[in-house]
């Protein structure tokens, strides 16, 4: 796919979209409510992704603040929907409804993966938040749909939130490893090819046990940033270079935007990650005046739009900052590289653009 | 503008170069004095679990071939070029001058005092050995066991390393751990930020006089792979204001090197004689720039309070803000700017009360806040205090800064706290013999000796040996 072709799939994707969100026969009511209020149709005015900028910027408190139930398109009323939560940590979370999003997402993502480094057939360990996270079917469903099974360790990153937030960094210790003890028993004691789970708890599995010898061939990871040398050091300390580590970014709002792994160690471990587009697509914005797009190799604000039939979010800023990294020929359209928390620096950083 | 040295981590003795790179400017430029390699906290930690090899290295020497390495190092430290970067680059002594004043503030003249000090650990080491062990035979902790007064004894380590996070205003404090190498126990360093030449050079000139590499890690670091390395090394020594040494209290593993609060007292029989003492009261505070916990912060005297501040303040004015390679400058600029700026601020604060006022301020030239050569300044401060309640009584600060307080002999005691050093110039046997007795004074001086004129044979801060190794019964059976 060249990057023009890419461009018109997304451009249709979001004529698609809008006509399906703003009509009253398939579309969402918080939407359909929106638009009233609003004035304008969206089906008229935005007709392709660069129109997008033509919406305000998503508030990830309507997630918490409306009704599940009024992000429930009228297409699938009456069906009984997933609720998935985000972070979080107190309060009522923000949640989002889905029935089959994330198993798109992740036979998606699952196309991308190496048959050599996540074998068909082989069984997969999630270490990691479980509970009411969308990551916890899709982890599932990722194993299965690659004829796997998956086994499950959870952490509640809630209660560490809260044990960071107290300073109670000996309690944090030792939840981890009352977490990977489980997590190494079972890695000792079953057949795992495969592990999902975040850098600091792969890095702490790799404390105890090495995970290449026990059999696992690929990492799945997401959940943070991570700066290059993190990921170097992941890659050949943690998992030796015998297994392959493979970065992802994403959240329960967007599905997993991707990297791409066999070529980390020639970018110095600089991750540029790829939208699951055209599902979903991400701008690298000017903070100070969102609807400005970074120039190649800038720095700027992570802007996020899902464009599901399950899920219309124009426009969220992420509490990311990361480069606007230009088309690969695998990916035919922008990436965003070395993710980091906005803010992370505050002077401009302009990185020589590859 | 010439390429910056780069300072990689050092992995037990293995030089890492990381991809998170950071640089220092040189003081009042937008130039890079040095590139610094950064190691992640969980990097760290995977290189802790294998200190017990690093250990194993050093001890396939005896203490006595340790001992000839670490005075042969002190000689490298002193006049060698020495390995520095990662493409075998060599530091000349003169280099390692001009980088650490690019970083650090330190005129060339006070680091070269340093130099000698720090030269002074190495070539005393047996001395500071035998200091620490109380005349320990070397053999004991070769062989494990041996005996020492006639009594059989036996020493075990506490700890596969001695890890040490550094602060950046002083490079005299890496005394602290050079003689950790000649008992056998490696050494985890976080430099200072702007300070990771000194480490860096110690561990060069130890690794050149054939000291085993593995000894060695130096990582810079964040905050978190600092927490992690205070977390998990067997032996921690830290510096810190008094919030830190209260929040390690009551851990063993953590020695917190914190405020001195040294202090300068003259006794009722000698004040009459006070001004025999006004050199000493001036070296006292004013050494080193006065950045040493061993400089006084405090000077007491039953009277002559004022005569004695205007006296010392006249003194210490003479010592202005020069050119960093002028050999007469003995003031430090500060490596944070905004340190200055907010000591500056907290003596204002104290000055605002009716009972201190600032003597120096009528004989210096010009406010106590300098800037000269895009570096801050604070100029020598003595502030006469009416008594122990006012704010500035009892405060240590980072230049040459000194209240000074009346106060009857027989009172001091209960009024001054805790000292690090206590210079006590007096006769009067019954009072050095109250003295002796307090446990608020780690190191104490009878007579006209500065406060910062300390004997390394003599820990005046905790005791490395007994930091290290913990005394352990034994028995042979009579047939083993």
């Amino acid at each position: 796919m060249t990057a023009d072709e890419a461009q018109s799939q997304l451009d249709e994707r979001v004529r698609e979209m809008m006509a399906w969100h703003f009509s009253e026969e398939t579309g969402t009511p918080f939407w359909l409510d929106w638009k009233k209020e609003a004035g304008w149709d969206p089906r008229e005015e935005v007709k392709s992704a660069a129109d997008i900028v033509k919406f305000p910027h998503f508030q990830d408190e309507w997630l918490r603040d409306e009704k599940n139930e009024r992000f429930v398109p009228n297409a699938y009323k009456g069906r009984p929907f997933n609720i998935f939560e985000t972070g979080g940590t107190t309060g009522l979370p923000k949640q989002r409804v889905g029935w089959e999003d994330y198993k798109h997402d992740y036979e998606q993502f699952s196309d991308q993966l190496s048959d050599e480094y996540f074998p068909k057939g082989g069984n997969w360990i999630m270490v990691g938040p479980t509970g009411p996270r969308r990551l916890r079917l899709a982890v599932e469903h990722l194993a299965n749909h690659r004829g796997g099974s998956c086994y499950h360790v959870d952490l509640d990153p809630r209660w560490v939130k809260r044990l960071i937030g107290r300073k109670e960094l000996d309690q944090v210790e030792r939840y981890q490893a009352h977490v990977m003890s489980q997590a190494v028993e079972i890695i000792k004691h079953r057949d795992i090819s495969c592990i999902f789970t975040t850098p600091k708890l792969l890095a702490s599995i790799g404390e105890r046990i090495s995970i290449a010898d026990h059999g696992i061939k690929g990492c799945f990871c997401g959940g943070t940033s991570m700066t290059p040398e993190y990921v170097r050091f992941l890659q050949e300390e943690v998992l030796e270079n015998k297994s392959l580590f493979v970065p992802t970014y994403g959240n329960t709002l967007m599905g997993l935007a991707v990297s791409i792994p066999e070529e980390l160690p020639d970018n110095d471990y600089s991750v540029t990650y790829y939208a699951p587009q055209p599902r979903a697509m991400l701008r690298i914005v000017d903070p100070e005046k969102t609807e400005i797009t970074k120039d190649y190799g800038e720095y700027g604000r992570v802007e996020l739009t899902t464009l599901s039939h399950e899920f219309f979010m124009p426009r969220f800023l992420e509490r990311d900052e990361a480069i606007r990294r230009k088309p690969h020929a695998k990916y035919a359209w922008d990436g965003v590289g070395d993710v980091r928390p906005f803010g992370a620096l505050t002077k401009t950083v302009i990185e020589g653009v590859y | 503008m010439t390429t910056p040295h780069h300072i990689p981590v050092l992995r037990q003795g293995k030089v890492y170069k990381s991809l998170d790179v950071q640089t220092v400017p040189k003081l009042g430029t937008d130039e890079a004095a040095a590139e610094i390699s950064f190691a992640c906290a969980d990097m760290i930690k995977y290189d802790m679990h294998r200190m017990g090899d690093a250990r194993e290295a050093l001890k396939k020497f005896s203490c006595e071939e340790l001992v000839a390495m670490t005075k042969k190092a002190g000689e490298y430290f002193l006049d060698a070029d020495l390995p520095i970067g990662t493409e075998g680059e060599l530091q000349s002594p003169e280099d390692y001058v001009l980088s650490l004043a690019s970083t650090s503030g330190l005129p060339h003249a006070l680091i070269r005092m340093n130099m000698k000090r720090l030269g002074g650990i190495f070539g005393q080491i047996d001395d500071i050995f035998q200091g620490l062990t109380r005349g320990l035979d070397w053999e004991v902790l070769d062989k494990g066991y041996g005996e020492q007064g006639g009594a059989p004894v036996s020493f075990s380590p506490t700890t596969t390393e001695l890890a040490v996070i550094l602060p950046s205003n002083s490079p005299a404090v890496n005394a602290l751990w050079i003689p950790s190498i000649a008992m056998k126990v490696p050494v985890l360093l976080k430099p200072g930020r702007e300070e990771p030449w000194t480490p860096w050079r110690i561990i060069q000139a130890f690794i050149k006089a054939g000291c085993p590499p593995e000894a060695f890690s130096l990582y810079p670091t964040q905050h978190d792979g600092s927490g992690a390395i205070i977390r998990r090394a067997g032996r921690v020594m830290l510096f810190g204001d008094d919030s830190t040494v209260k929040q390690h209290e009551h851990d063993p593993r953590v020695e917190v090197h914190g405020t001195g609060y040294s202090k300068f007292v003259i006794g009722e029989d000698e004040i009459e004689n006070w001004e025999q003492y006004v050199d000493s009261m001036v070296e006292s505070v004013s050494a080193n720039s006065g950045r040493s916990c061993i400089c006084t912060s405090t000077i007491v005297v039953p009277k002559y309070g004022d005569e004695i501040a205007e006296a010392i303040s006249k003194r210490l004015v003479e010592i202005t803000p020069l050119a960093q390679d002028d050999p007469d400058a003995k003031l430090s600029g500060f490596a944070n700017p905004k340190f200055a700026e907010w000591i500056n601020e907290a003596v204002e604060q104290g000055l605002e009360s009716d009972g201190a006022r600032d003597v120096t301020a009528q004989y210096r030239e010009g406010e106590r806040f300098q800037n000269r050569d895009g570096m801050n300044y604070l100029q020598p401060t003595i502030i006469r205090c009416d008594s122990f309640d006012e704010e500035l009584a009892l405060r240590e600060f980072l230049f040459p800064f000194a209240s000074v307080v009346e106060c009857p002999q027989a009172e001091v005691l209960d009024k001054v706290g805790y000292s690090l050093v206590f210079t006590a110039v007096t006769k009067d046997i019954d009072w050095i013999n109250q003295l002796f007795d307090c446990p608020e004074i780690e190191r104490l001086n009878v007579g006209n000796v500065p406060t910062n004129r300390i004997s390394w044979n003599q820990p005046h801060e905790g005791n490395l040996f007994e930091f290290l190794y913990t005394r352990r019964s034994f028995a042979f059976a009579e047939s083993a």
